[in-house]
């Protein structure tokens, strides 16, 4: 007690206009914020489904006083913005899907620790505090599946690395298989029954397109990146003049494109679907960002460093690989992290190839009759998810970059 | 005498307009030591740069070991393999550890297994005096430090061929003798070494001949006793008085 008396005093009223200015920064958030406490949590309603809202409105309106927010709006649709119109049938597949990355994380975690372990603990613990969440019980019991994929292979890490040799490469190669793993899960074809695309929805769709997006992007930008330094003219007039008119043209028109012209390009039997259309619209359009990031690092790597490798007799390729890459593309983590986040952030723009990610999931739920008026619920809800993911992305990255960093202190 | 391992015929060099190298003549054979040494802007660096081929020649003849230098890339990546190079400012790669700094182009260029690599680096960094360093990042060590694992990583190619372009220069004073003194065991285990210095002590102690540059061209090529002792040239004494009097 003392002590924070103590603290109060020698950090808010040290001096009179120290306390002035304190009093001051109380009563303005005081005035900024009752009503949203107001709104947000005393008069809120947080269950029973839309009449309960009609119902606490219409009290209100009697009394002539404001009403609160209708959080009911999100556990009531929360299916449409997890997964959109998928089929409710079918949900299960998108629950293998998550579970079968939270396993890979976990055993890549047993084998490779570092920052892969930090990211199973935090994964772990959003899903710990999710159960606490009024969920049913069957969900509830799906997301302590999450937990358990994540934890249990961590568990497996010795008899992993003793007894599977070459137990890296096998994990790398199933990263790899990953995403058309799960594009055919959620997808179907085969045994599985079909999903089109336009069923796929929600903040499902939104990472897909996300993470589709990043990890082909990624590869495409530095190859593009090295294509406009090269010596042959052929490659490097290409390089540069895709990433000049990609660059120059706005994300939605090359969705659009995507959406429209592809068919052209592609011979007639080949359909390929929107969802499809729009991952390599964003996976070129990305990369060609990515690539000049990436070719600022190039730069930045000082003739010292290429003169030393070559003196060692390492080829160009060599060079490239062991000693211009890695340098340069740890310098440029913090850029290429900017745009993998604009990119999850622009996944909204898929309204133009009819997709209903996300953030369109809930402008179609606003314009359901039932929800009217729930627009700031809506509209919150969804930015605080967006939030959550990119403030992840940017905090990892900050950690990659400290971890990557350790030999230039 | 032994054999010749460097032979260097009426050598040209510009850069641009500027001639920078005037038709350099010169033989280093097996086992030599051979320092160089003339003012700044002389060419020396430019001159054992062309040895290596970082730098290319314009006219005249390379032969090193018996290949001659042309554009022909395998030959030069050939002679790369059998000529180490030590730089002013170390140029160790940051993110490697020492011992993947040491061990990256054994693996690599000369195709060795990992664990005889990892061995050869481990004797070499106890031969340089920092083998306990071995799994530190460059920026961890010393300028001194960080100059003997660039000896190191030069040494595991085992090349035929050491070239030095000022070694110590970046270095505090204190920090010189130790990098000296690895040259200097080095020298006396039969390597042949052409190195660019102005640590006159450490020339006349080790080399075998000293080479002095000047606008290009070498002006003065003696033994260390005669090139002290008996300067020939007025530019070489000019230089002499007063690199000796600083
Ligand atoms: N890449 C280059 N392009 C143009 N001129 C260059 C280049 N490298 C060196 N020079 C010029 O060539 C001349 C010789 O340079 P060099 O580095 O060989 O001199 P040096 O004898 O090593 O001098 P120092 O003792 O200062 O290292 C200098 O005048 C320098 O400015
Ligand atoms: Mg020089």
């Amino acid at each position: 007690m003392r002590l924070i008396f103590r603290w109060l005093r020698e950090n808010l009223f040290s001096t009179w206009y120290n306390t002035l200015l304190t009093v001051l920064v109380i009563w303005f958030l005081w005035v900024a914020f009752s009503g949203l406490f107001q709104w947000a949590v005393r008069d809120a309603v947080w269950s029973g489904g839309a009449a309960a809202c009609q119902q606490a409105r219409q009290l209100a309106q009697a009394e002539g006083r404001s009403w609160g927010a209708c959080w009911t709006v999100i556990p009531e649709n929360l299916k449409l913005f997890l997964a959109g119109t998928y089929p409710a049938g079918e949900l299960w597949r998108i629950w293998v899907c998550v579970y079968i990355s939270a396993a890979m994380l976990g055993l890549s975690a047993g084998v490779w620790r570092g920052l892969v372990r930090d990211v199973v603990v935090a994964l772990g613990a959003a899903a710990l505090v999710l159960l606490v969440l009024p969920f049913s019980w069957t969900e509830r019991l799906w997301m302590f599946g999450i937990v358990l994929a994540l934890v249990v292979p961590l568990g497996l890490r010795w008899v992993a690395r003793s007894r599977i040799p070459r137990v890296r490469w096998i994990l790398g190669g199933g990263w790899l298989a990953l995403p058309i793993l799960v594009v055919w899960l959620i997808g179907g074809g085969g045994p599985l029954p079909k999903v089109e695309s336009t069923q796929w929805g929600g903040l499902m769709l939104t990472v897909l397109l996300a993470v589709i997006g990043i990890v082909a992007s990624f590869p495409l930008g530095v190859l593009l990146a090295l294509g406009r330094q090269s010596t042959l003219p052929i490659v490097r007039w290409f390089s540069i003049l895709y990433i000049e008119i990609v660059r120059g043209v706005p994300l939605i028109t090359v969705i659009f494109m995507a959406s429209l012209m592809l068919p052209l390009f592609l011979p007639g039997h080949l359909r390929i679907d929107q969802a499809l259309r729009a991952m390599i619209a964003f996976t070129l359009f990305t990369a060609a960002y990515i690539a000049e990031n990436v070719r600022g690092g190039l730069q930045s790597i000082s003739r010292g460093q290429i003169e030393a490798a070559q003196a060692l007799g390492l080829s160009h390729w060599l060079t490239t690989l062991f000693i211009v890459l890695p340098q340069a593309l740890r310098a440029v983590i913090p850029a290429n992290v900017g745009q993998f986040i604009s990119l999850f952030k622009d996944t909204s723009l898929v309204f133009v190839a009819a997709l209903l990610d996300l953030f369109n999931i809930g402008r179609s739920i606003l314009a359901n009759p039932q929800w009217l008026g729930t627009d700031r619920e809506v509209l919150l809800f969804v930015a605080f998810v967006y939030w959550v993911f990119t403030y992840a992305m940017a905090h990892l990255s900050r950690r990659l970059e400290t971890i990557l960093g350790v030999g230039e202190r | 005498m032994s054999e010749e391992i460097i032979i260097c015929r009426d050598v040209h060099k510009w850069f641009g307009d500027f001639h920078v190298l005037r038709g350099v003549t010169t033989t280093v054979r097996k086992g030599e030591v051979v320092v160089i040494c003339g003012p700044s802007g002389s060419g020396k660096s430019t001159f054992i740069r062309t040895l290596n081929r970082l730098e290319e020649h314009q006219r005249g003849q390379i032969i090193i070991d018996g290949i001659e230098l042309t554009h022909d890339i395998k030959n030069i990546e050939a002679i790369r393999r059998e000529i180490g190079m030590v730089f002013q400012s170390f140029n160790l790669f940051p993110h490697l550890t020492v011992l993947q700094n040491v061990t990256l182009a054994p693996i690599w260029v000369r195709k060795m297994k990992r664990s005889e690599a990892e061995d050869l680096a481990m004797q070499l960094l106890a031969r340089v005096g920092i083998a306990e360093q071995a799994h530190k990042y460059p920026a961890q060590l010393s300028g001194g430090q960080q100059q003997r694992v660039a000896i190191a990583r030069a040494l595991a190619m085992q090349p035929k061929i050491m070239l030095f372009d000022e070694p110590t220069s970046a270095l505090d004073p204190e920090m010189i003798k130790e990098v000296l003194d690895v040259m200097r065991e080095l020298a006396r285990s039969g390597m042949t070494m052409i190195v660019i210095t102005h640590e006159m002590g450490f020339a006349r102690e080790v080399a075998d001949r000293i080479i002095f540059f000047d606008q290009g061209r070498i002006v003065e090529e003696n033994t260390p006793d005669e090139f002290f002792k008996n300067p020939q040239h007025e530019r070489t004494k000019l230089f002499l008085s007063q690199i000796l009097h600083h």
